[in-house]
């Protein structure tokens, strides 16, 4: 079946290396999306038509261009048209960036829309001041809100860096094809093997923190 | 930009195009009729399947879509199911897209209150009449919004298809780049022929979004 190669040499550690650069890139674009996010999303609820307008424009682009066409255009796109030559992973942390800013607004946009007028009205009524309304009010109801939604946000990160491969980056599947190549003579079954290995890794990476994200939901939702 | 050179390349990614389109749209032809029966089954809590159909939903929406298509495209021949290239695709992405669509379905068909089955009970309805003319519009309605994502999501992941040598439109590119080193016509071209796919399919599912809210909440 293929599996034997797993345990010639060092294989399945550079297999779990090869996941670990696919971790590395999306922790950084979650990382930097998260904050950019914040920012884009607060600024968004303001009804400043400039800046809703410019926001519409980026988010509809992100909704309807693939992630892989963004790679290659900045990529390919960067090095020939402005002459700047970007390496494969620091283009794959812009382009995931630029993604998950846009997804990252989106929900901290309706997060904050959805907080009706009577949380500040009753805060008011209350004697409270702007900022004791803000910090015991309005943002701790926020966090439980954006919390699961942004670690939603990771596993489907973590899932879109697997495109990473396309641009020359040497992580899990790339990896694979290497010790399915060097292995053709020996075990010619190995394709299935390593593929049905990296299909569970990444499962294996996903699944509990979907099951985390689905848990916070449920418990904040009350 | 040379304009000579984008004319020579359109038939190229013409084909493209439509290759594309074909898979993409039987891919999620096939993911709706996947999600419409998982639903169902996960609805009615019918035993063994809706285990089978809970395993198959989180193994799929935890697994990336490339990683899926590699394994049935190259791992699968090894133990002596080949399929083609392009039915690769299509199962792919039906069997990604299905475990997307069962969750929207199914949540569409958990939001419908209580009270409209016991009213409908109420009323005298039998257990058929209830599900066909009160349930199922409701969910159906309740579930617009996540099918429109995930269509969109979908002809999206369509893009992932060249890995496995695919000639839609993101292998021509990439194909026509190695060639000739047109890079910026042919990245042009590209980001064009994926906004005409996908811009038509944004702009009316936000129409059906407002439709369907429309008709459930009167706003």
């Amino acid at each position: 079946m293929g599996f034997e190669v797993l345990l010639k040499g060092n294989n399945m550690l550079r297999l779990l290396g090869g996941l670990g650069v696919a971790m590395y890139i999306s922790l950084i674009s979650v990382a930097i999306s998260i904050v950019l996010g914040i920012i884009l999303g607060a600024l968004m609820t303001l009804k400043n038509p400039v800046i809703n307008a410019i926001s519409r424009v980026y988010l509809e682009i992100v909704r309807i261009m693939p992630q892989m066409v963004l790679l290659f255009i900045v990529y390919f796109g960067a090095t020939k048209v402005l002459g700047i030559n970007l390496s494969a992973e620091i283009s794959a942390i812009i382009v995931f960036s630029f993604w998950g800013t846009a997804e990252m607004s989106d929900l901290v946009r309706g997060a904050l829309s959805g907080i009706d007028k009577i949380q500040y009205e009753s805060s008011m009524a209350l004697g409270m001041n702007t900022r004791q309304t803000y910090f015991h009010v309005i943002i701790p109801q926020i966090i439980r809100r954006l919390i699961p939604l942004s670690i939603n946000l990771i596993t489907r990160m973590i899932k879109t860096t697997s495109l990473v491969m396309m641009i020359g980056i040497v992580e899990v599947l790339k990896v694979g094809q290497q010790i399915i190549e060097a292995n053709r003579k020996s075990s010619p079954n190995a394709a299935f093997g390593i593929f049905a290995t990296i299909f569970l890794l990444y499962f294996i990476a996903c699944y509990p923190i979907s099951c985390l994200s689905k848990y916070l939901e449920k418990k904040w939702e009350k | 930009m040379n304009f000579e050179v984008i004319r020579d390349y359109l038939p190229l990614y013409f084909k493209a195009f439509l290759l594309t389109i074909k898979i993409g749209w039987i891919g999620i032809a096939l993911s709706l009729g996947i999600g419409v029966i998982s639903a169902f089954i996960l609805h009615f809590k019918i035993p063994v399947l809706s285990a089978i159909v809970k395993v198959y939903v989180e193994l799929f929406r935890n697994t990336p879509l490339l990683v899926q298509l590699f394994f049935v495209y190259f791992g699968l021949p090894k133990i002596g199911i080949s399929i083609s290239a392009e039915a690769c695709g299509a199962i792919g992405l039906g069997l990604l897209g299905g475990s997307y669509m069962t969750e929207s379905f199914r949540s569409g068909l958990d939001a419908v209150p209580l009270s409209q089955t016991e009213s409908s009970l109420a009323l005298g309805m039998t257990k058929g009449r209830l599900f066909t003319s009160v349930i199922l519009p409701q969910a159906f309605t309740l579930s617009v919004p996540a099918v429109v994502a995930n269509l969109i999501f979908l002809l999206k992941e369509t893009s992932v298809f060249s890995a496995i040598s695919l000639m839609d439109l993101m292998f021509t590119a990439k194909d026509l780049i190695g060639l000739y080193y047109n890079t910026t016509e042919c990245l042009v071209m590209l980001v064009v022929f994926y906004v005409i796919m996908l811009l038509p399919v944004s702009i009316l599912g936000s129409f059906v979004e407002k439709k369907a809210r429309f008709k459930m909440f009167g706003n």
